[in-house]
C-alpha cells in the first residue's frame, strides 16, 4: 500500500501542477512524520516478503511431505520456517497466505469505503427524511453484534474469498458513511455547489463531480486504516473456520489450524500472528500519518 | 418600449428558525419580504443595500436557487414560481449567476476548462469537440489564456477567478445574468477590469443584468435603473440618474451621503444613521426603517408605507411622500 499510494500520487503529479503542489505538500509532510515512516517501512517489508519472497523461495505451499518424519519439522535449510501438521512448507504458505489476506484487505476496505461514500453522500446531500432513514439504518447496523450474525451468514452464503469480502463490506461501511455524511453537510453549503445547481446540474452530478472528489483525501486515509481492520476481520473469520478454505492458506486460517498445536509447535502460530500484527500496525501507523499530513492545520 | 424579461411580484423568502422541540417553526428570518421589481431586456438593474438587507437572497430566489415562500416570479411572461427543479433545468440555460466569492465558487478539485465546460455538458450542447472549442473561445472572450484550461482554480488570482466565473455563466449564452456582488471581494484595481469586462460583454451579447452590490459608485456606473433595499424591502426604485440626483427616501439619502466625493472643496451634509440594521426576525412594525429614520413620525409605527410612483419610473415607499 505504502509505495502504491505514493506511486499513484506520483502519477498524479504529471497530470497537473495542482496535484503536484497538493500531493507534493502531503508527501513532504508524510516523510517528516516518524510514525508514518515506520509504518511505511513495515509495509514495504511485508509487501516484499509476500510478492518477492515466492520468486526467491520456490516451494509449493500445498505440497505435502509423505510420512511421519515430514510433519512438524523445525526450521532447517530445506524448510526455513519448518513444516506444519500436514508436512507443508510454512514459508511458502506464509507467502501465499499473505497474498490472500492482503487481497481481501484491499478489496473489502475499498469496497466498503465506496458503499459508505454512496450512503453518506445521499444522506448528506438530500437531508431530511432520506438522511434520517439512512443514518438510522447505519446506527442499527453499528449496533448489531457482528460475530453471531456472521456465523449465521457464512452458513447461508457459503465459504470462500468472495463471501468473506461480502461479509466484511456488509459490516464495515458504516464508519465511512458517517464520515462522508458529515463532510457532505459542510461541503454542500459551498458556493460552487450552488453554482452547479444554477447551471442545472442533477443531484447525481453534484454528488459525484463536486462533492465526492472533495472528500477523497479523507477517504484515502480511512481506506488505509480500513485495510488493517479488514485483515484482522479476515483473520477472525478464518479463525472461526468460515474463511478461506483448506488447502489454500491465509494468515487467518493458518492461525486457526495452528491453535491445536500451540503447546507442541508454537512457531506455527507465531509466524502468521506476527505477520498480521506487522501488517495491521503498519497500515495504522501509515494511515495516522497520512491523516496528519493532509491536515494543513497541523504543524509537522 | 422595452420588453420585460423578468418580473417579481411580492416575492417573499422567509427562512424558518426551528425550535428545539419537534422541529416546530418558532420564528422566521424575513430575508425578503414582499419585494417587487422588474428588469427589461438588455438593461441593468442595480440592487443596493447594506449587509443583511436581503439583496443576495432576492437575487437567488429570483433564479429559484431558493424556493420562494410567497409571491410570483414571471420570466418572459411565464410564471416560473411553481416549477419543479426538473422543469427549471431547461430554463437555467437562460438565467445564470456569478458569485461574490472567487474562492468558494469554483470547485477546487476541477480544472478550470472542465468548470467552464460543465454547463455545456449538463445541457448536452454540441459534440465533445465543439464544447472544447466553445470553452477555448469563451476563455479568450473573458481574457484568459486557453492554454490554462488544465490548471486548477487555486493557481489563479482573485480577478482571474472571477473571469472564470463569468466564463462559466456565459458559455451557454444566457439572457439574464445575476451578478451577486461580483467585485466586492477584489482589489480596487482589479474591480475596474471586471466591471469593464462585464459592460463590454453586455453590449456584445445583449445581456440583461441584475447587479447586486453595495458600492454605490459602481452601481451608478453600471446600472440603468437602481432599486434600494432595506431589511427585506425595496424602499426606492428609479432610473439611475434620477435616483442619484433626487433621492427621496431618507434611507437612500443617507446611503448617498456616504459616497465620497473626489473633491476636497465640496462640503457635504452627511447623514449618519444611528444604530444597526434591526433583526429581520422581528422587524419594526410599520415602516422597517423608522427606528433609524431622522424624520420618523407616529404614522410610521402604525402603517407600512406603500410604494407610490412619484415620477415616471420612480417609486418610493415612505410616509413623507404619501402625505403630500
Amino acid at each position: 500500500m505504502a509505495e502504491k499510494a505514493i506511486e499513484a500520487k506520483k502519477k498524479g503529479q504529471k497530470k497537473s501542477s495542482e496535484d503536484y503542489t497538493y500531493v507534493g505538500m502531503v508527501f513532504h509532510r508524510l516523510t517528516r512524520h516518524k510514525l508514518a515512516m515506520v509504518g511505511a517501512f513495515m509495509l514495504i517489508l511485508i509487501l516484499l516478503f509476500v510478492f518477492v519472497g515466492p520468486l526467491v523461495w520456490r516451494a509449493d505451499p500445498n505440497a505435502q511431505i509423505e510420512g511421519i518424519e515430514g510433519l512438524f519439522n523445525v526450521p532447517s535449510s530445506a524448510h526455513p520456517m519448518g513444516t506444519d501438521d500436514y508436512g507443508r512448507d510454512v514459508l511458502a504458505r506464509m507467502f501465499f497466505g499473505g497474498r490472500i489476506s492482503l487481497f481481501i484487505g484491499f478489496i473489502s476496505a475499498i469496497t466498503s469505503t465506496i458503499v459508505g461514500a454512496v450512503v453518506g453522500l445521499a444522506a448528506g446531500y438530500y437531508g431530511g427524511w432520506a438522511d434520517n432513514i439512512l443514518m438510522r439504518f447505519t446506527d442499527a447496523m453499528l449496533s448489531i453484534p457482528t460475530f453471531p450474525l456472521l456465523i449465521a451468514l457464512a452458513s447461508v452464503i457459503g465459504k470462500g474469498v468472495g463471501q468473506i469480502i461480502l461479509v466484511i463490506v456488509v459490516f464495515g461501511w458504516m464508519v465511512d458513511a458517517r464520515l462522508v455524511r458529515g463532510l457532505t453537510l459542510s461541503l454542500k453549503e459551498q458556493e460552487y455547489v450552488e453554482a452547479a445547481r444554477a447551471i442545472g446540474a442533477s443531484a447525481n452530478r453534484i454528488m459525484w463531480r463536486h462533492l465526492f472528489p472533495n472528500t477523497l483525501a479523507v477517504l484515502i486515509v480511512s481506506t488505509t486504516i480500513g485495510i488493517g481492520g479488514a485483515i484482522i476481520y479476515e483473520a477472525s473469520i478464518s479463525f472461526l473456520g468460515f474463511g478461506v478454505q483448506a488447502p489454500f492458506a491465509s494468515w487467518g486460517n493458518m492461525l486457526q489450524n495452528a491453535q491445536q498445536f500451540i503447546w507442541n509447535s508454537p512457531r506455527l502460530i507465531i509466524y502468521p500472528g506476527l505477520a498480521i500484527f506487522m501488517t495491521v500496525l503498519g497500515f495504522n501507523f501509515f494511515g495516522d500519518g497520512l491523516r496528519d499530513a493532509i491536515d494543513p492545520k497541523l504543524k509537522l | 418600449m422595452a420588453t420585460r424579461l423578468v418580473e417579481v411580484q411580492k416575492l417573499k423568502k422567509w427562512f424558518p428558525i426551528k425550535g428545539v422541540v419537534f422541529s416546530t417553526t418558532v420564528a422566521s428570518v424575513k430575508a425578503v419580504d414582499e419585494v417587487s421589481f422588474f428588469i427589461n431586456q438588455g438593461e441593468t438593474l442595480g440592487l443596493v443595500g447594506e449587509s443583511g438587507s436581503g439583496k443576495t437572497t432576492a437575487g437567488r430566489t429570483m433564479l429559484k436557487l431558493l424556493q420562494p415562500t410567497g409571491g410570483k416570479i414571471i420570466y418572459k411572461g411565464e410564471d416560473i414560481t411553481k416549477l419543479t427543479p426538473n422543469q427549471m433545468r431547461p430554463l437555467r440555460r437562460n438565467m445564470q449567476i456569478m458569485f461574490q466569492d472567487p474562492y468558494g465558487s469554483l470547485n477546487p478539485r476541477m480544472p478550470v476548462g472542465d468548470i467552464i465546460q460543465e454547463p455545456l455538458d449538463v445541457h448536452g450542447i454540441g459534440t465533445r469537440k465543439e464544447r472544447r472549442q466553445a470553452v477555448a473561445t469563451m476563455m479568450e472572450t473573458v481574457g484568459l489564456r486557453p492554454e490554462y484550461e488544465r490548471r486548477y482554480p487555486h493557481e489563479f488570482s482573485g480577478g482571474q477567478r472571477q473571469r472564470i466565473g463569468v466564463a462559466r455563466a456565459l458559455v451557454i449564452n444566457p439572457e439574464l445574468l445575476v451578478l451577486d456582488e461580483p467585485i466586492s471581494a477584489l482589489d480596487v484595481s482589479i474591480q475596474s477590469q471586471i466591471i469593464n469586462l462585464l459592460q463590454e460583454l453586455q453590449q456584445r451579447l445583449n445581456l440583461t443584468y441584475l447587479f447586486i452590490a453595495h458600492d454605490l459608485a459602481v452601481v451608478r456606473h453600471m446600472s440603468d435603473r437602481v432599486a434600494v433595499m432595506y431589511l427585506g424591502k425595496i424602499v426606492e426604485t428609479a432610473e439611475n440618474d434620477e435616483l442619484f440626483d433626487h433621492p427621496l427616501h431618507p434611507y437612500t439619502q443617507a446611503l448617498l451621503s456616504a459616497v465620497p466625493v473626489p473633491d476636497p472643496e465640496v462640503k457635504r451634509e452627511r447623514i449618519i444613521l444611528q444604530g444597526d440594521i434591526p433583526s429581520p426576525v422581528n422587524p419594526p412594525s410599520g415602516c422597517h426603517f423608522r427606528t433609524r429614520c431622522p424624520y420618523a413620525m407616529p404614522i410610521c409605527k402604525e402603517q407600512e408605507p406603500l410604494a407610490i410612483e412619484v415620477a415616471p419610473g420612480h417609486t418610493v415607499a415612505c410616509h413623507l411622500l404619501t402625505k403630500k
